[in-house]
């Protein structure tokens, strides 16, 4: 339908394998980022989507699986990526704290206070 | 002989890619899918432990060492620890409005169509010839990425030392990118410890011993002003009212 044909489960595994699990690893982060009203559900979607790209990283650097691949330079971005997502989070949470102690509530449909 | 037959016929390779993009991809759908926010980190905690099993397959054997220790021993734990200070009272269930449900699958399952057209699409990343010809000959000092990680890390790519002195310019080391995310850390840890310092905030709930203090207090200033009250009437009643004013002067003297 899309012009490629199915391949067989059983063959070799290639890159687009492993594409194809961040693509839903980061299609899944972003649904979970748009529909959960927790503060933290959203911040386990920033992880998800996150890990989906770091996926494709470490693909395109596998020596295993292309002759033609990014070699180390995939896998220290993806180092540097895993690196900041844990310093953003920390900073998320400090935030969601923060909102939790004035509002007593987790809940982000209550954040409405700024307006326009 | 037979349990080496039988395990040399299984195709190793892909039940593992199988196993881990499973789980991942299974326990990614429950985080999606649960109300509970407890369920949802751990469940968060095996997708991104599988994460790591697939870098490990993949040969990028330190990186899936950094995924566990950094993501699943580090941010996950932060997550619960928030998890646990914003609790509200057991089983309160926060529901997202179907409409917001039917909108982000929409526009998610259009983007996950895009993504998978663009990951089969391309002929050279479907090539199967370098994971077959891994299969045949693996050499696992391949595999060993921590040193030449670490060397790069310092500015120095042992891993292409061989490479085309054309292009050697712009295969730099990753020395600038690694001060750079060390400051970000530092900042980030100093500015999510202020912020997140505990603070008496003026709707936060009193104890009973807390409780107990203020209205001492209280008392003890009510006493106070009843004492001076009291003194001023005496002292306006027994003395002159010359004598009050010099009083009054005195006092306002003193302050």
């Amino acid at each position: 339908m899309f012009g490629f044909e199915i391949t067989p489960v059983i063959a070799a595994i290639t890159v687009s394998h492993y594409l194809i699990v961040g693509a839903i690893l980061f299609v899944i982060g972003a649904v979970c980022m748009a529909t959960k009203r927790n503060a933290l559900g959203i911040l386990m979607g920033i992880e998800l989507v996150l890990n989906g790209a770091n996926i494709n990283f470490i693909a395109f650097g596998s020596r295993y699986l292309r002759d033609e691949n990014l070699g180390l330079d995939g896998q220290l971005i993806s180092l540097f990526v895993i690196v900041l997502a844990a310093a953003e989070a920390a900073v998320a949470l400090a935030i969601a704290l923060n909102f939790y102690n004035n509002h007593n509530t987790i809940d982000i449909d209550r954040a409405d206070e700024l307006k326009g | 002989m037979g349990i080496l037959a039988a395990v040399n016929s299984v195709y190793w390779h892909e039940f593992f890619f199988m196993l881990f993009a499973g789980i991942s991809v299974v326990f990614a759908v429950c985080v999606l899918v649960t109300q509970n926010i407890v369920r949802m980190a751990f469940y968060l905690v095996l997708s991104l432990g599988s994460t790591a099993g697939l870098f490990f397959l993949a040969g990028a054997e330190f990186v899936g060492a950094m995924q566990l220790m950094i993501y699943v021993g580090g941010t996950l734990v932060l997550l619960i620890f928030g998890v646990m200070l914003t609790a509200q009272q057991r089983y309160v269930k926060m529901n997202t409005h179907p409409t917001d449900w039917v909108l982000a699958t929409i526009v998610g399952g259009s983007l996950l169509v895009m993504l998978i057209g663009a990951a089969v699409g391309v002929d050279s990343w479907k090539d199967s010839t370098a994971s077959k010809r891994a299969l045949e000959s693996l050499d696992a000092d391949d595999a060993r990425t921590a040193t030449p990680l670490g060397l790069a890390l310092t500015g120095v790519r042992v891993d292409k030392l061989d490479s085309d002195p054309a292009l050697a310019k712009g295969q730099s080391g990753y020395l600038l990118p690694f001060i750079i995310v060390s400051v970000h850390l530092l900042v980030v840890l100093i500015g999510a410890a202020y912020m997140a310092r505990t603070k008496r905030s003026a709707t936060a709930p009193v104890g009973r011993a807390e409780r107990a203090r203020l209205n001492i207090m209280q008392m003890e200033h009510e006493t106070d002003d009843v004492v001076y009250l009291a003194s001023k009437q005496s002292s306006s009643s027994l003395l002159g009212s010359s004598q009050k004013q010099a009083e009054e002067s005195t006092d306002e003297a003193e302050e």
